[in-house]
């Protein structure tokens, strides 16, 4: 069972990132859900979704105390950093964030993702790379069900990226 | 079919184009773009037509027109849109036509907001146009059910020759869950001898609303009203949980039945004894099972994105036996679990009167 | 030292939310230049409508009113018969003002409503997304025309200042462009004699503004910029099409 929220800006993937998380919990039969910030403050501004995953029936689906959260720039960090719960994981993209989480009852991991995707040649792989970091560390989703869900949500023509994606995953795996 | 993750608005259309759509007319309004979108994309390639109209006063006639020709059709929108649509569905009605009309509610009065909200359920099930009429009103509590009840929706609207309307919000819109279609669904295939289709062997057949002698409007209006008895006697829908031995019963309709849910859970952990109902006809509203359930020492706590509308069903069910209290957010705001909770605490510690 | 470059009196210093590279931050300054440089900022009521625009209320620093969609001309005309001294003027995207709202701007410029309306004609509805508008060109790709507009299905593009031309009762038709700086000025000078016209109680004037969207076209700015030279202006030919004061002789 999992309240996670995902959040940076447009461009970076954060939705798709929650997708990939969601995907990757059906295809393990679980129940889940996301829903995404909507509305005039998607357009270059920032944006988060919600995901659940959950063993029964999900609640609300709309995450207010997140048992997770995976953030990619620094207006994500300040405004989800102080809502993780007690005990609760906060995964955070330390190539564009300056800080430093202040709190000692969460389990903080710094990863510097466009850095590690930009080695691997793609900038848009840093999602990945945090979603690596969060499959390890909550032992939620196995890496063999992301790549089923990159199969399914994925074009034929981009199946070529799967190999690329996978990379960035393992990269993620190994900051804990 | 397996399983395909996909927002309520893609598969609440997929269902309709699978029951047999024939016809899609609608104007843009957030948060229920997808439907157009997904219309415009898939209908046509599936032996549809998809048209944008200018305006939704305009979208609802054309339904208006495409249901007196015996077809399946719909349209949707979004509160400010639902509300002018208001004429056209008083109209359609009173005609007695089937067809589906989708409200993702957003947080109004006015221009409002887009964000998820309830306020248009007193629009929905009293009302909303002029005259005596009744919708069938839907509440899915899930994206599964943004299409199941999208197909009931096509089936209901054609046995009865009623509108049906189903009423989401924009978290029911935008989000994804798991959803499953059947295999080799066949749309059911009604007659409709009614229908305008060109008067080939037989008498002209007209769809109209216009009762001109009083006499007579009063028996048409009889009719009507016999067929809506009918309806409540037939079609009530509801879920429940953890009723039998709760002191508070929670009782909401889509997101907020799914709030009332995790509200339910933490209760329970607390060993507070808590129920849910929620009503999935908001019209007719399940209120014989909930005039059943109200008994003295038992309450009840609506809880709704709204001011304070379901909760008047929801009290002339019960008719005065148990109490009913309201926990509620407004403007697009989404009651929490915790504000849930924090009120069902002092309902049953007696904080509240 | 001089000034060369200052903001209108007649707009506020409330941040405007419009994408990079979107034109409507360059026509309410040209509307509020024409205010200013008329001296009737004090006079002015404006009416936003529903779309991208939807904030010109906390934009122009004038009596402002929000209207319904496509409910502006209707509004403002309520406002002008109780205030006929008041220099009413609407604000209206292409979706509010050629689709909802065809009816409510056709019967306010065939009244001769005394009026100035400003006309963005983006080809696009921007606010919702990028749906088909009555004004996309055809063969235009948009959320709800995915394949591109096509006569069959959707018909043709609505040209308002030529429609409006065929009634009696506008004084005041132009069609001007934002494309590069020597239109932006045109188009000052036309929105300035819209509200000219009705200071001098001619009736209804109107200026068709053509507009980008890059967002929603899916373009950066700058061929936003090109593609709307290349393919609205051939579409939408600039242009004066009514003066009641030129066949006046002044
Ligand atoms: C009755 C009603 N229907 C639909 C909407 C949703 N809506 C908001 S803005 C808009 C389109 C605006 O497009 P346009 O007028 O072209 O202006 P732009 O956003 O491109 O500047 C629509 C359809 C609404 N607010 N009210």
């Amino acid at each position: 069972m999992a309240d996670i929220i995902i959040a940076g800006f447009g461009g970076q993937g954060v939705l798709v990132l929650g997708q990939m998380i969601t995907y990757s919990g059906m295809i393990e039969d679980k129940a889940v859900s996301w829903f995404p910030s909507y509305g005039p403050e998607q357009r270059g501004g920032t944006c988060n979704c919600s995901v659940v995953i959950a063993d029964e029936e999900i609640g609300s689906p709309l995450v207010t105390v997140p048992t997770a959260a995976i953030v990619m720039n620094a207006p994500s960090f300040d405004r989800f950093e102080p809502k993780v719960g007690k005990g609760g994981l906060l995964i955070y993209n330390s190539s564009l964030i300056n800080k430093k989480s202040e709190r000692d009852d969460i389990r903080a991991i710094a990863v510097p993702a466009n850095e590690i995707a930009d080695e691997l040649g793609s900038a848009r792989v840093a999602n990945m790379v945090l979603l690596g970091t969060f499959i390890e560390a909550t032992n939620l989703i196995k890496p063999e069900s992301v790549e089923k869900a990159l199969r399914a949500v994925l074009s034929e023509r981009h199946h070529n990226l799967i190999p690329l994606n996978m990379q960035a995953l393992e990269r993620g795996r190994a900051y804990q | 079919m397996a399983k395909t993750l996909m927002k309520g608005n893609e598969a609440l259309s997929e269902a309709a184009i699978r029951a047999g759509l024939k016809a899609f007319y609608g104007y843009p309004i957030t948060p229920q773009n997808e439907v157009p979108a997904y219309m415009a994309e898939h209908l046509p390639l599936r032996g549809g037509v998809y048209l944008q109209a200018e305006s939704e006063v305009s979208a609802i006639n054309m339904v208006y027109g495409a249901a007196g020709a015996g077809v399946r059709v719909m349209t949707s929108s979004s509160s400010p849109g639902i509300s002018l649509k208001q004429e056209g569905i008083s109209y359609i009605a009173a005609a007695q036509l089937p067809c589906v009309i989708v409200n993702v509610v957003r947080n109004g009065p006015g221009l409002g907001g887009i964000q998820p909200a309830q306020g248009d359920y007193f629009q929905a099930v009293k009302g909303g146009g002029h005259g005596d009429y009744h919708m069938i009103v839907l509440a899915p509590g899930n994206v599964q059910e943004m299409a199941d009840l999208t197909t009931l929706g096509f089936d209901l609207a054609d046995k009865w020759r009623n509108p049906v309307m189903i009423l989401g919000d924009g978290i029911l819109g935008q989000m994804m869950e798991p959803v499953e279609f059947a295999e080799n669904q066949e749309p059911v295939n009604v007659e409709k001898p009614w229908a305008t289709t060109g008067a080939v062997d037989r008498e002209p057949n007209i769809v109209n609303s216009l009762d001109i002698i009083p006499e007579k409007a009063e028996k048409n209006m009889q009719a009507l009203l016999a067929k809506y008895e009918k309806i409540k006697e037939e079609e009530v829908r509801w879920q429940e949980d953890g009723t039998e031995d709760a002191d508070v019963i929670l009782v909401g309709y889509g997101t907020s039945a799914r709030v009332a849910r995790s509200a339910m859970e933490l209760a329970r952990k607390e060993g507070l004894k808590v129920g849910l109902f929620r009503p999935i006809t908001l019209w007719p509203f399940p209120e014989q099972r909930l005039r059943e359930l109200a008994k003295p020492g038992r309450k009840f706590l609506a809880v709704e994105m709204s001011a304070g509308q379901m909760i008047e069903d929801v009290r002339l069910a019960v008719n005065g036996v148990s109490p009913v209290y309201l926990s509620n957010r407004l403007g697009g705001m989404v009651p929490t679990p915790e504000d849930v909770l924090t009120k069902t605490r002092d309902i049953v510690q007696g904080r509240v009167n | 030292m001089k000034t060369v470059f200052q903001k209108p009196e007649a707009m506020t210093d409330v941040p405007m939310h419009y994408c990079p590279g979107c034109t409507h931050g360059i026509i309410h300054r040209l509307v509020a230049e024409a205010i200013d440089s008329l001296g009737i900022r004090e006079q002015t009521i404006g009416v936003a409508s529903v779309g991208c625009s939807v904030f010109a209320y906390d934009y122009f620093n004038c009596d402002m009113q929000q209207a319904a969609h496509g409910r502006a001309p209707a509004v403002a005309t309520g406002i002008k018969r109780v205030r006929p001294e008041a220099m009413v003027f609407t604000y209206q995207g292409d979706g509010d003002l050629a689709s909802i709202g065809m009816a409510e701007i056709v019967h306010a410029a065939a009244r001769g409503e005394n009026i100035t309306v400003v006309f963005v004609n983006n080809a696009i509805y921007g606010m919702t997304s990028g749906q088909m508008a009555p004004t996309s060109l055809l063969g235009q790709k948009t959320a709800t025309s995915p394949r591109g507009r096509t006569v069959e299905e959707m018909g043709y593009p609505i040209k308002m200042c030529e429609l409006l031309a065929t009634l009696d009762g506008p004084a005041y038709l132009s069609r001007v462009s934002t494309h590069d700086s020597r239109h932006v000025l045109q188009a000052g000078k036309a929105i300035k004699k819209a509200f000219e016209m009705q200071q001098q109680k001619k009736g209804f004037a109107m200026v068709e503004v053509l507009s980008t969207c890059s967002v929603n076209w899916g373009m950066t700015p700058a061929n936003a910029l090109k593609w709307m030279a290349e393919n609205m202006v051939p579409y939408y030919p600039l242009g004066v099409y009514r003066d009641v004061t030129a066949k006046e002789g002044n």
